[in-house]
């Protein structure tokens, strides 16, 4: 009797939770751009659907056109998204325009601490005033800039031997940046197996962000600095510092001598075509993509390895990666905040590590079996100690066509020097900031 | 029909009829239907016009919509015309218009001329010509992408053939100097054969006579055409040329997808720079002064050339 009475009562309240679910089922759509780990979250949101009853839609833009796509919709007050994972230099605008919703109380609430994700992150992805604890995402996807290169030639006794005996060294993986040029010189237009190879392929795109997240991999190593102090937006002897100056000249130098014919415009798709069709030694990309490359049957495997971006006066690595909003403009806030919600759990992150997704989460990031858990996670975590980002500022958009505009116009079109590239960077940026009445 | 019929036809015709139709008046029943088309240009035409020249005024910005606009007075415009930038982008955009429309008028006249010869199977090879015309210029701009690669690209291994250089060791669309003439020889490529077809029609509309009578005051090709074929296909193609040249002032999607401007800002025209000024940094009020000064520049050329157009009709 007591048996029957309780699968009676487990039967009702059964009934009565999914009556619940159904009747606050909702249709939830999240935005992202279209690539690998975006197809990793699809897999990793079944749990969700399954879990609370809602359905998932996804809109996933192709990278070129993912700000445009996005930021049109978030501007227009657009109902498409209801949790979007925009781009790290977005959080400025997304907070100051209204954009995202602030997520302070609701982390309260449900006992999300940010102490669970790994600092520069949170900073990074999350924050708006930056460093202030104003949260108007969660850390989804960490990410930054990184390099992978054929072991397979690095380990190849002919090629070491001729290493060796041209520059006086073993060929490694480059623990600098001079080293790592040296390396890229020896690799151009050298014979191997019959087709002639190439040094490196590096970010030249000038369209979107490319050549700016390219060679401020090379800045941020040798100390570049956006300001004086943080927070002044004094530029002067920061922007343009002698060795931002030297940094910049190596980056053209890299480009000049090393990179595959006509990789002028050239951003993630090709650096992964170069790298893919076995034109390069080495090329750089974000760690977003180190799982598929390490899966590709034709250059992954044993054939290829990873490095963290070689240091030169300082370690640095420049920073990718995204958070999860919830978009104020959406009707079904409610269950997007449930999907945050159950995105921050322990164990869902250890999934989207597994499934190809990079967590923020310290559960995931500290557990004395993540670096050997794949061969570039070591890498992510060196990188994520010392990733620096672009400006997040709302007026981010403008700041970043400038860049692109100086260091495409010195690095690939040749025209003037470095010096003059960054001095009239800080000319265009102090305008910006004229403009927005922080100067 | 003369004035006296006219003034007739005006006695038959009953005046209640004609001034009232199902009880609307001449008047009404004009603006029933004129007005519509004149409620839509103001919406469409005339408003936004008015629009972009106040915001030219303002430091509006399409994407904060919380921000206090405010009133800058020619600030905008003084930016624009001092900076040296936006010059360069002028004058990749005066560089791009003279090249094309040169090669274009030279190419598709010569082409008009010797398909005007009646020959064997010149309609196949009409239709042949104008192919590229009829293809989407994203497609086109795409095509030819693949065929500058330095690496795979058809064009290199046919210069690099004539020239006996190796294929990759030059980048049309990569280079500074050779990327300009690299979008050039595209737009050609495609809209060469337009000024063709308008060539074609003037010549076609020359009547036989007049050559028939230069014939007979003996009279040599050479002078036949100077004298009669040329004048009489200019107008035909001023015409041509005045299409070609708005069109090409304005020319986007086709260099976007060539070298998207680049490299560096090279082949940047004002078309494309003012996007990126609008759309990608959401500099609205500066950017409608921008358009507000490219409108009066193309208004203000594409005046004086319609008047040098109706003189030579005239002649």
């Amino acid at each position: 009797m007591i048996k029957r009475a309780l699968l009676m009562a487990t039967a009702m309240s059964t009934a009565g939770l999914m009556g619940a679910n159904a009747a606050q089922a909702e249709e939830l759509t999240l935005c992202w751009a279209a690539w690998d780990p975006a197809n990793a979250l699809v897999e990793l949101s079944k749990d969700f659907e399954a879990q609370s009853g809602h359905t998932m839609n996804f809109e996933f833009v192709p990278w070129p056109n993912f700000a445009d796509r996005m930021l049109n919709e978030l501007n227009s007050g657009g109902k498409l998204c209801d949790l979007l994972i925009g781009d790290s230099q977005w959080i400025g605008g997304g907070a100051e325009n209204g954009h995202y919703v602030k997520l302070n109380d609701f982390f309260e609430a449900e006992g999300i601490s940010m102490d669970d994700f790994a600092p520069a992150t949170v900073y990074a992805y999350s924050t708006w005033p930056k460093g202030t604890p104003n949260y108007y995402a969660l850390p989804a996807m960490g990410d930054a800039n990184g390099w992978f290169y054929r072991k397979d030639w690095f380990e190849n006794e002919d090629i070491r031997a001729a290493y060796m005996e041209e520059t006086g060294q073993e060929l490694r993986e480059p623990e600098t940046q001079m080293e790592l040029m040296q390396i890229a010189k020896f690799f151009q237009e050298r014979e191997i197996d019959g087709q002639t190879r190439y040094g490196v392929s590096i970010f030249t795109e000038r369209g979107s962000e490319g050549i700016t997240m390219g060679a401020t991999g090379a800045l941020y190593t040798w100390g570049f600095e956006y300001e004086t102090e943080p927070g002044t937006y004094q530029m002067e002897g920061a922007v343009n510092s002698p060795e931002a100056v030297e940094a910049l000249e190596f980056y053209k130098e890299l480009y000049e001598c090393c990179t595959p014919p006509g990789y002028t415009d050239s951003y993630m798709e090709q650096s992964l075509d170069a790298f893919k069709s076995g034109q390069v030694a080495m090329a750089m990309n974000w760690f977003a993509f180190f799982p598929g490359l390490y899966a590709d049957p034709d250059v992954g495997g044993d054939k290829i390895d990873f490095f963290v971006n070689p240091p030169q006066n300082v370690p640095a690595s420049t920073l990718g990666g995204q958070g999860i909003s919830v978009v104020s403009y959406s009707d079904k806030q409610d269950a997007a905040l449930e999907y945050i919600k159950w995105f921050a759990q322990p164990d869902v992150q250890a999934k989207w590590w597994e499934l190809g997704g990079y967590s923020a989460h310290n559960s995931v990031l500290t557990d004395p079996g993540f670096e050997d858990s794949a061969p570039f996670a070591g890498d992510f975590l060196l990188a994520m100690e010392n990733v620096k980002d672009f400006w997040q500022e709302p007026a981010y958009a403008e700041l970043l066509l400038a860049m692109q505009k100086r260091l495409h116009d010195y690095v690939v079109a040749d025209q003037g020097t470095a010096q003059e590239a960054l001095d009239k960077l800080i000319e265009d940026w102090t305008e910006v900031f004229e403009d927005e009445g922080k100067l | 029909m003369t004035d006296t019929a006219m003034d007739k036809l005006a006695q038959r015709t009953p005046p209640r009829v004609a001034r009232k139709v199902r009880g609307l008046s001449d008047r009404a029943i004009a603006w029933l239907f004129v007005g519509p088309t004149i409620f839509l240009l103001l919406a469409i035409n005339i408003f936004p016009l008015i629009w972009t020249i106040y915001l030219s005024f303002t430091n509006y910005r399409a994407n904060r919509l919380n921000r206090e606009v405010e009133w800058v007075g020619l600030r905008n415009y003084e930016r624009i015309l001092t900076d040296s930038d936006i010059w360069l982008n002028m004058q990749a955009t005066a560089h791009f218009l003279f090249w094309t429309l040169f090669f274009q008028v030279l190419i598709g006249f010569a082409l008009a001329y010797l398909i005007n010869k009646k020959f064997r199977g010149n309609d196949l090879w009409t239709t042949i010509i104008v192919l590229p015309m009829m293809l989407s210029p994203a497609v086109v701009g795409n095509f030819w992408t693949f065929l500058y690669q330095p690496q795979i690209g058809l064009f290199n291994y046919i210069v690099a053939f004539f020239i006996g250089a190796d294929p990759s060791s030059f980048e049309m669309i990569g280079s500074v100097t050779l990327a300009p003439w690299a979008i050039v020889i595209v737009d050609t490529w495609m809209w060469t054969p337009f000024i063709m077809l308008i060539c074609l029609a003037g010549l076609r509309s020359i009547p036989e006579y007049i050559y028939e009578a230069a014939e007979i005051d003996r009279a040599s090709k050479w002078r036949q055409f100077w004298t009669l074929t040329v004048p009489m296909v200019l107008p035909f193609l001023m015409l041509a040329v005045l299409f070609r040249g708005i069109e090409n002032f304005k020319m986007f999607d086709l260099v976007v997808q060539l070298t998207g401007g680049g490299p560096g800002s090279i082949t940047e025209l004002a078309s494309i720079n003012l996007k990126r000024e609008a759309f990608e940094k959401w500099r609205t009020g500066y950017s409608s002064a921008y358009a507000v000064i490219l409108f009066v520049t193309v208004f203000g050329l594409a005046s004086i050339y319609v008047k040098a157009l109706n003189k030579v009709k005239e002649r």
